[in-house]
């Protein structure tokens, strides 16, 4: 594996890893399920996913 | 992987080969470490030993478990499919998601467990942690991960409800609640030690506070969404509060951050409720990714570290405090002591929350519940062995003085040393002065806990890798930092979530209290969870006899409790499915932690001796108080009163939860006993087949060589 492969790979697991790629999944999601409707601005839709986990505690273990 | 029933080819002779090799290799690493004696054992014997052992309990005994026991299978759609939501469920790599359940599952347990377990030498400790997570801890996180997603990612709490009634339902329920405000304690008790009297260790801890909402704001105005950047500049700005911390210490401002035990337990609460009361984005959320990074990068190092060094252990393969159960770390005797100290790492119940959580509802491919749920649980196993590495290359007379209770020791450097001679090993006063001001500290006496221990053998074996001598004080309170990020990271997510099971329930008493968006009630039940550990965080700070002595054994009790309640839920299942024949699987390892914990609860009620029995301790104190006497390590009648108001809430607490689980037990026997009579099948509670669309790929970007099969994911 060429190391640009492998930096690439590591970029990918560590978007997907923290979510930082959500938001590139709700686009396409949102793009096949309401095509021409305007979609939610990144900063509005990190907030909505954030503030979710207001409500929904994920516990940590010890 | 296979449908039951198919045929699969035969192994070709390559895989054979292999795998005969991997055997070869683990027996050998086995018989170097259990046979060979008075001749000093490289830590690289203990690496091998586990990794061969992993690699064949993953290769064989999970697939098996997947194959003829859970029956999974991929033609039906998991819950992430078929109720795909983009928020809750979503199909999501497996790779992934192994890292994201990995992160979950690992925090501090597995790291202090294991140095508290040394003092019985590294052979009890090693054993447990590679045999219990192989045939009981990853069966536990596999067979729960997989009962959640065929029932929607149900938590363990319903399953219990559902499957072995509505009494055991709510056993379980108190159970895990009581479970989660020790284990709290007991974690918030571990960074107080590692903290107190040390203006280094403070400042860099208490600059996570700044950096966290630094990144929280930045985050959530400047840049949102971009975590990875976000990332990286809280971990350089971490760093710089590491190498800042030493400065602070040298500088005028030192005295400000030299706090007692009791100001850091007010700190600690303090701390707990704001950040269970602030919305997730400022605090908890940015801490989360820096824990997660710390975790992964610091776990990598010290495994780098490990095989580069490979280090001797100094400690015995046995020691004769495993016999005598004298031991100063823990009283009682190996069995079943050692299987209670080491409960994370070999069987951890708290991870059936999880596997019973977010997991199961992301998972692709019902067949990937081995990689996620067993291949996980081994990778931890893998940390916990290597802090029992890290606490074994240390000398055992500084194990000791850093690790018997201050009662005992003293505090000055003679003291300790006198009272490590007294436990028949030496340590001088100098080498004791010499290995604190090593680390960049002012005493290194009776800083219990087992963080202090496994960053001094984290410092030992990182500093002769990365940066020598020099920079042996710069990795102590690394490593110091990796372990309180992450408790702190558990200490506010647990309060959380002990809120809003609080709120769950008291809502159904008083409606307004359910609501989760109520703030006055918001505040009452994060007050009330946040006071629940608390007092146990007290209490043990101020205890005589050392917290960790005392309350660990209950940590350990309380967990593997929770483990024999998901071990009675997944044999339920079993046998209620019609499995009779496969239900072994969770049975043995659910008597083995049966047997374990009864006995330690037992002892630890029931014991005439007062270094292990809690009433027993209570009437020996209580009388003395009568008297008007005061016992060593008490130093008046106040320290007295407290041995015995904490003897006494310690004894109820092992005595309850001993209770609770027997009333599991005994209810799921009945279940069991009715399914097993009754001619036909008992209704399951399994969601309904539906046949699986979705096409797993070796993953969106994925390698080529993955072969989605057994190979590369074994390691961990």
């Amino acid at each position: 594996m060429s190391p640009r492969r492998l930096l690439g790979l590591v970029r990918w697991y560590l978007r997907e890893l923290t979510g930082e790629s959500a938001y590139d999944r709700y686009l396409e999601r949102h793009r096949l399920a309401h095509p021409g409707a305007p979609a939610l601005p990144r900063r509005e839709f990190e907030r909505m996913r954030t503030d979710r986990a207001d409500a929904h505690p994920r516990t940590r273990c010890c | 992987m296979t449908i039951p029933g198919s045929t699969r080819p035969r192994p070709g002779w390559r895989s054979v080969l292999t795998w005969t090799a991997v055997s070869i290799a683990g027996a050998a690493a086995w018989g170097m470490i259990a046979l060979v004696r008075g001749e000093e054992i490289s830590a690289f014997w203990l690496v091998v030993a586990a990794l061969g052992s992993y690699a064949i309990g993953y290769r064989f005994y999970a697939l098996f478990i997947a194959r003829k026991v859970l029956q999974v299978d991929d033609t039906r759609a998991t819950p992430a499919e078929r109720l795909d939501d983009a928020v809750d469920y979503q199909p999501t790599d497996r790779r992934v998601l192994l890292g994201h359940h990995f992160a979950a599952i690992a925090g501090a347990g597995p790291l202090v467990g294991p140095v508290l377990a040394a003092q019985m030498g590294y052979l009890p400790g090693t054993m447990w942690i590679i045999i219990g997570a192989i045939f009981a801890g990853a069966v536990q996180d596999m067979v729960v991960l997989f009962i959640s997603m065929r029932r929607n990612g149900k938590s363990l709490g319903q399953m219990a409800r559902d499957e072995i009634g509505p009494f055991g339902g709510a056993a379980a329920l108190i159970g895990v609640f009581s479970i989660m405000i020790i284990i709290l304690a007991v974690l918030a008790l571990v960074v107080v030690n590692a903290l107190a009297q040390s203006p280094w260790g403070t400042f860099s801890i208490a600059m996570t506070i700044p950096i966290a909402l630094l990144m929280g704001f930045y985050l959530r105005t400047i840049r949102p969404g971009r975590v990875l950047e976000t990332s990286l500049i809280g971990v350089v700005l971490l760093v710089l509060a590491i190498v800042a911390g030493g400065w602070v210490q040298s500088s005028s401002w030192a005295d400000a951050f030299t706090l007692t035990p009791q100001t850091l337990v007010f700190c600690l609460v303090a701390y707990g409720f704001v950040a269970a009361v602030l919305p997730v984005w400022m605090l908890l959320a940015p801490r989360d990714y820096l824990s997660t990074f710390m975790k992964i990068g610091t776990i990598a190092l010290l495994a780098v570290g490990v095989l580069i060094v490979s280090p001797t252990l100094q400690t015995d393969a046995v020691s004769e405090f495993a016999l005598s159960g004298l031991g100063p770390v823990f009283s009682g005797e190996l069995f079943p002591f050692v299987f209670i100290t080491i409960a994370c790492g070999a069987l951890s119940g708290f991870h059936a929350l999880i596997a019973s959580g977010t997991t199961p509802k992301m998972i692709q491919k019902e067949s990937q519940v081995r990689m996620i749920g067993y291949g996980a649980m081994l990778m931890e196993s893998f940390v916990a062995v290597m802090a029992l590495i890290a606490a074994c290359i240390l000398d055992p007379g500084l194990y000791f003085a850093m690790n018997a209770p201050a009662g005992v020791l003293g505090t000055t450097v003679e003291s300790a040393s006198q009272a490590v001679a007294n436990l028949g090993f030496t340590i001088t006063p100098q080498d004791l002065q010499a290995a604190a001001d090593a680390v960049g500290e002012e005493t290194l006496v009776a800083r219990t806990g087992g963080a202090p221990t496994l960053a001094v053998g984290m410092s030992e074996i990182l500093s002769s890798v990365f940066g020598g001598e020099g920079l042996k004080a710069f990795w102590y309170h690394f490593a110091i930092m990796f372990e309180a990020l992450f408790i702190l990271t558990t200490v506010d997510a647990g309060t959380r979530v002990g809120r809003f099971m609080l709120q769950d329930t008291l809502g159904n008493v008083w409606k307004p209290l359910g609501r989760v968006g109520w703030k006055p009630g918001l505040w009452l039940t994060s007050a009330l969870v946040v006071l629940a550990w608390g007092y146990f965080l007290y209490a043990g700070v101020n205890d005589p006899l050392g917290g960790i002595n005392q309350l660990f054994p209950l940590f350990g009790i309380a967990n593997q409790l929770l483990a024999a309640i998901a071990l009675t839920v997944a044999t339920t299942v079993l046998v209620k499915s019609g499995r009779l024949k496969w239900a072994w699987v969770t049975a043995v390892p659910l008597a083995w932690v049966a047997v374990v914990t009864l006995t330690a609860s037992w002892q630890k009620v029931f014991s005439s001796d007062p270094r292990i029995g809690f009433f027993a301790q209570r009437e020996r104190y209580a009388d003395a108080l009568a008297q008007g006497e005061v016992l060593a390590p008490a130093k008046d009648l106040d320290q007295m009163r407290t041995v015995v108001t904490n003897s006494t809430v310690d004894g109820v607490l092992a005595a309850f939860f001993a209770l609770l689980v027997v009333i599991i037990i005994l209810n799921a026997a009945l279940v069991c006993w009715r399914a097993v009579r009754s001619p036909e099948p008992l209704p399951s509670s399994e969601a309904p087949y539906v046949e699986s669309r979705l096409l797993v790929t070796a993953g969106a970007r994925a390698s080529t060589e993955d072969d989605g099969e057994d190979g590369a994911e074994a390691r961990p």
